[in-house]
């Protein structure tokens, strides 16, 4: 999972969204990996306004990155390549393999396997309150 | 024509979707994928649309064919299979997660777009159907003064599609399984495999009904090829 993934990623129960503490979450024994990828700095250009910047600081910073700029580059800074290659770098080339990513609101853990995490709640996490109703499912004849 | 009648109760739900449509998918994933490989003209013309630097969710993403469309904006695709989660995670620049569209690891308020294809058909009760949709609207951005809200493009399989292979028109039964036939291979000489996923058909007006229901208003909709779509924002404050 690219870092850039995680900046858009909150706890997946419900109560948690509202709270502040639910984001970012946080990651626990993480393997990362470098993985390039072409680099476009119109991409990077472009995708910047959009991030979090506290929420990117806070994550380099659990993962043992240098210190990312205390703000976000804007100006000026866009047009420098070396900060577009920086950046390039941590949010679309380094991926975390393996590892967790925890909620700091209800402590609830996602694991990571392969470079995927799985968001899937156990049910009592997840429940939806529905009314009971009835459904008739009529099974077809095979058309192929 | 055989048919099966039963009650869920609320925690049946889960499980009924886990088994009829779930694991169906876990387990024809790479036959499904296989098959998948075209956007529809309508999703690819929305996609393309999008401004450079957009950020978006592809909710149900399947093998993610819409991914390959526009690679100037980011898209964190999510499915609820694993395995179609994985081969759908081989398009750059975007990224693929797995996740329950009526939980979706997503803050609220945050998002250009979404698009949701083929996937909420599957939901087995209204509620549920709603639910979904409701949560995809939950991620957008709302419209403020100077900048439009988020948009949502959906898209289910139709009642009225009384040309394609299947038949079903206008009256017919909604909720239905439906076959996906694997056929043996032939130097093995194996049987086909069918797998029954669950489908709720969607009638004319039923869609933007359900994306009234969950909180949402339609900017524009239509029939394309069997399936009914929709593209929604959230209400404005004025309307909620």
């Amino acid at each position: 999972m690219k870092l850039l993934t995680a900046n858009f990623l909150t706890c997946a129960v419900k109560g948690c969204k509202a709270a502040a503490s639910s984001y970012p979450l946080h990651f626990k024994d993480a393997e990362l990996e470098l993985q390039e990828v072409d680099f476009q700095p119109e991409f990077i250009h472009n995708i910047i306004p959009r991030i979090d910047w506290e929420g990117l600081r806070v994550m380099a910073n659990e993962l043992g990155f240098p210190k990312i700029p205390d703000s976000k580059p804007e100006g000026d800074a866009l047009n420098d390549e070396q900060t577009m290659r920086d950046l390039h770098r941590l949010l679309l080339e380094t991926h975390v393999v393996e590892g967790r990513l925890c909620c700091g609101n209800c402590g609830h853990e996602y694991m990571i396997k392969e470079g995927i995490a799985n968001f899937l709640l156990p049910s009592h996490l997840g429940k939806t309150k529905n009314s009971i109703v009835e459904i008739r499912v009529y099974a077809d004849g095979f058309p192929l | 024509m055989a048919s099966v009648t039963f009650v869920p109760s609320q925690e049946e739900e889960d499980a009924y979707e886990e088994e009829n449509v779930h694991q169906v998918y876990q387990q024809i994933a790479h036959h499904f994928s296989s098959t998948r490989y075209k956007p529809w003209p309508i999703v690819k013309q929305f996609l393309t649309d999008l401004k450079p630097g957009s950020i978006g969710l592809d909710v149900g993403c399947g093998n993610g064919k819409n991914l390959s469309v526009n690679k100037d904006v980011f898209i964190v695709a999510s499915d609820r299979s694993e395995n179609l989660a994985r081969i759908a995670r081989s398009h750059q620049p975007h990224s693929t997660v797995v996740a329950d569209i009526l939980s979706l690891p997503h803050p609220d308020s945050s998002f250009d777009f979404a698009i949701s294809i083929a996937v909420i058909h599957h939901l087995s009760t209204p509620e549920r159907r709603v639910g979904a949709i409701r949560e995809i609207l939950r991620t957008l951005k709302p419209a403020s003064d100077t900048v439009p809200g988020g948009k949502a493009l959906i898209y289910v399989w139709a009642l009225e599609q009384k040309d394609s292979r299947r038949g079903w028109d206008k009256g017919d039964q909604q909720d239905r399984m439906v076959p996906w036939v694997m056929k043996g291979t032939a130097s093995a000489g194996s049987e086909p495999q069918v797998f029954h996923r669950y489908y709720h058909l969607y009638q004319a007006s039923e869609l933007e009904q359900d994306i009234n229901d969950a909180g949402g208003y339609v900017l524009d909709s239509g029939y394309e090829k069997d399936n009914w779509w929709a593209i929604a924002v959230r209400s404005g404050p004025e309307s909620s």
